[in-house]
C-alpha cells in the first residue's frame, strides 16, 4: 500500500504531462490515445441504467467495489470522451469512497480543458465527475448500512 | 454594404462580391483558437451585418420608448420604427396584407400560437394532422399536445433513401379527416427543398389547412405566400441576418380574423372591464404585451440586407458553395452524406464510418471550424436513417470556397487521428 498514489499525486502527474505539450493538436492527439486505449466495457454493462445524463455522446459507467476502494469501469461511443474518461478513471479509481467525494478534480482546470471545451461538453464532462461521485457516496452509505 | 459589393455582368445576372459582403459582418474578423473563424453553422443561426448591429445600437441611444401608447416624439418614432418593419416582412414574403404579419419570438412560437390558438378551436376528436419524417421537434411536438389533448391522430410522410418527402404516402395519407398539414419547406438537417406548392395544392383539394416552416427557406428561397396560397408561414429572423427573439407568423386575414386570442395581456385589448374583456384588431390581438421592439427594429436592415444582394444571386453563390463541399467531402474516405434530394439548399450533413460526429466537431472547433454536430433537433428523421447524428456545415453568402477547403482539409486530418 506504500506505493499507492494519493488522488492528488496522480492528478499532480496529469497536470505535469500536459505542460509537455506545446499546443492543443498535441494535446488531443494525446487524449485520443488514451481513448483508442482504454479497455471497453463488457456489452452486458452497455445498457440505459448505466447511460450517464448530461452527455451529447452516449457514455457507460460502472462501479465495482473492492477492499474498500471504488473500481470504475467506463467507455463512450466518441473518442475524445473516452480519452477524458481514462484520466478520470485514472484519478479516482481505486480509491477509497471518502477520498473520491473529497478529491477537487482541480487537474481539468489545470490542463485547460474547461476552457477549451465548448459549455455543453465540459457540462458532459462534470456529469460524469458527479455520477463517479454518486457511486462513490452509495458505496459509502452501504459500508454504514452492514 | 458598398455599391460595389454587386457587380453587374453583360448577361444580366449579379456576381456577388465575397469580400465586400464579408467586410459587413464583423464577427467574421475575429479569431477562435487561434485561427480564423470559419462559420459553417448558419442553419442554427446567420451571423449579423453591421446596419443589423447599429440599429439594435441606434434604437437604445436615441429611440427607446414603449410602442403604440404615450403620445411622446420616443414614442411615436419607437412605433413608426417597429411597424417599419412589419411592412419590410409583408413585402419579403408578398403578404396581401400587413395585418396578416403576427410578430412572434420566432418559427417556434409561430407553430405554437396557430396549435394553441386555431388547433384547439377546429380539431376534434379523430380528426387528423399530418407533418413529415423530416421535421424539427418544433413542427412535432406543438402537434403532438394538441393532438393529444383533441384526441385527434398525427401523421407523418415519410422520407425517402435520398431525403426526399414520398409524395405518394402523402396523397394516401390525406383525406376529409386531415384537418392540416405542418410541413418544413427546407429541411434544417438535410438541406432538402420540399415541393411545398404541390404540398399546399393537395391539401387545399381535401378541405385541410397548410402552414409550411420556413425557418430554414427566408434566407434561401423567393418567398411568396399568395403564390404558394398556404394559409400560414413561420419564419425567424436570426436565421436570416436579424436578430434572435423576433420572428413572423404570416396567416390569412379571415382564418386569423376567426381564430381565438393566444396570450392575454396588454396591446391585445380593446376594452377590459372585470366582466369581459373585448380583443383588439389584427395583428395586435395575437401579440399581448411589450414586445422584443429593439430587435423588430433591427429586423428590418436584415431584410433590407438581403433584398440589396438580391436571393437569386446569395442562392447561386451557396449553390457553388454546396456543390464544392459536396465533391470535396465525397473524396474522404468512408463518407456517406444524409440528404441527397434532388434540391437542395445549403446544408451539407455527413457521417463518416468509424468517426463519431462529436469528436469531429470538437477537432474542427480546435481550428476554428464551426460546424453543428449532433441530430439537429429531428431525432425522428436520425432514427429514419439509423444514426445518432451527422456533422452539419450548412453555408451563409459570406462563405468561400476557400473556407471550404480548410473544411475538407480539417476532416482528412481529424479523420487520420481518430480512426
Amino acid at each position: 500500500m506504500a506505493a499507492h498514489k494519493s488522488i492528488e499525486e496522480i492528478e499532480e502527474e496529469i497536470v505535469d504531462e500536459f505542460s509537455l505539450f506545446d499546443s492543443w493538436d498535441d494535446k488531443y492527439e494525446y487524449i485520443i490515445d488514451l481513448g483508442k486505449k482504454l479497455q471497453p466495457l463488457d456489452e452486458v454493462f452497455k445498457k440505459d441504467e448505466n447511460k450517464v445524463k448530461g452527455c451529447q455522446s452516449t457514455v457507460w459507467l460502472v462501479a465495482d467495489y473492492q477492499d474498500g476502494r471504488v473500481i470504475y469501469k467506463a467507455e463512450s461511443d466518441a473518442v475524445i470522451v473516452k480519452g477524458l474518461i481514462s484520466m478520470l478513471i485514472r484519478v479516482l479509481s481505486n480509491h477509497t469512497p471518502d477520498e473520491i467525494l473529497n478529491a477537487d478534480m482541480d487537474f481539468i482546470n489545470k490542463i485547460g480543458m474547461t476552457s477549451h471545451l465548448a459549455q455543453t461538453r465540459s457540462n458532459g464532462l462534470r456529469a460524469m465527475v458527479k455520477q463517479m461521485k454518486h457511486y462513490a457516496l452509495a458505496f459509502k452509505s452501504l459500508k454504514f448500512d452492514v | 454594404m458598398s455599391n460595389e459589393t454587386i457587380a453587374e455582368t453583360a448577361a444580366g445576372t449579379k456576381v456577388l462580391d465575397i469580400e465586400a459582403i464579408r467586410n459587413d459582418f464583423p464577427i467574421l474578423n475575429r479569431l477562435v483558437k487561434g485561427h480564423p473563424l470559419v462559420y459553417f453553422d448558419n442553419a442554427a443561426t446567420s451571423q449579423k451585418p453591421a446596419a443589423v448591429i447599429d440599429a439594435l445600437v441606434y434604437y437604445y441611444t436615441q429611440l427607446n420608448a414603449n410602442v403604440h401608447r404615450g403620445i411622446h416624439t420616443l414614442a411615436e418614432e419607437a412605433t413608426a420604427a417597429f411597424e417599419a418593419t412589419r411592412d419590410a416582412i409583408r413585402q419579403f414574403i408578398n403578404a396581401a396584407h400587413r395585418e396578416e404579419i403576427i410578430y412572434t419570438k420566432g418559427t417556434t412560437e409561430g407553430i405554437n400560437l396557430v396549435a394553441y390558438t386555431w388547433g384547439r378551436q377546429n380539431l376534434q376528436e379523430g380528426d387528423e394532422v399530418i407533418i413529415s419524417g423530416m421535421e424539427h421537434h418544433s413542427n412535432i411536438v406543438p402537434w403532438q399536445i394538441v393532438c393529444e389533448e383533441k384526441k385527434a391522430v398525427l401523421k407523418v410522410i415519410p422520407v425517402n433513401e435520398k431525403g426526399e418527402l414520398i409524395l405518394d404516402a402523402y396523397d394516401q395519407l390525406l383525406s376529409e379527416r386531415t384537418k392540416l398539414v405542418s410541413v418544413v419547406h427546407v429541411s434544417n438537417a438535410m438541406g432538402t427543398i420540399n415541393p411545398v406548392k404541390t404540398i399546399i395544392d393537395k391539401a387545399h383539394a381535401k378541405g385541410a389547412l397548410v402552414l409550411i416552416d420556413g425557418a430554414q427557406s427566408s434566407m434561401h428561397l423567393d418567398i411568396d405566400v399568395q403564390d404558394l396560397d398556404c394559409d400560414f408561414f413561420a419564419l425567424s429572423a436570426h436565421k436570416m441576418f436579424g436578430p434572435t427573439g423576433a420572428g413572423a407568423l404570416y396567416g390569412k386575414k379571415h382564418i386569423l380574423e376567426a381564430m381565438p386570442v393566444f396570450n392575454g395581456g396588454g396591446e391585445m385589448i380593446k376594452e377590459v372591464t372585470f366582466e369581459k374583456t373585448t380583443y383588439n384588431e389584427l395583428p395586435y390581438k395575437f401579440e399581448a404585451g411589450t414586445p422584443n421592439i429593439a430587435d423588430f427594429v433591427a429586423f428590418k436592415p436584415a431584410i433590407e440586407y438581403i433584398n440589396n444582394l438580391g436571393k437569386a444571386n446569395i442562392r447561386k453563390h451557396e449553390d457553388a458553395l454546396l456543390t464544392y463541399a459536396t465533391e470535396k467531402v465525397k473524396e474522404l474516405d468512408g463518407i456517406r452524406i444524409i440528404g441527397e434530394a434532388a434540391e437542395k439548399a445549403s446544408v451539407l450533413s455527413f457521417v463518416i464510418d468509424g468517426v463519431h460526429p462529436q469528436d469531429i466537431g470538437i477537432l474542427l472547433d480546435n481550428k476554428g471550424i464551426a460546424v453543428r454536430t449532433g441530430h439537429h433537433c429531428a431525432e425522428p428523421l436520425m432514427n429514419r436513417f439509423c444514426i445518432p447524428g451527422t456533422i452539419r456545415a450548412s453555408f451563409a453568402v459570406y462563405n468561400t470556397l476557400e473556407e471550404v477547403d480548410k473544411l475538407a482539409d480539417g476532416l482528412k486530418k481529424a479523420i487520420r487521428l481518430l480512426r
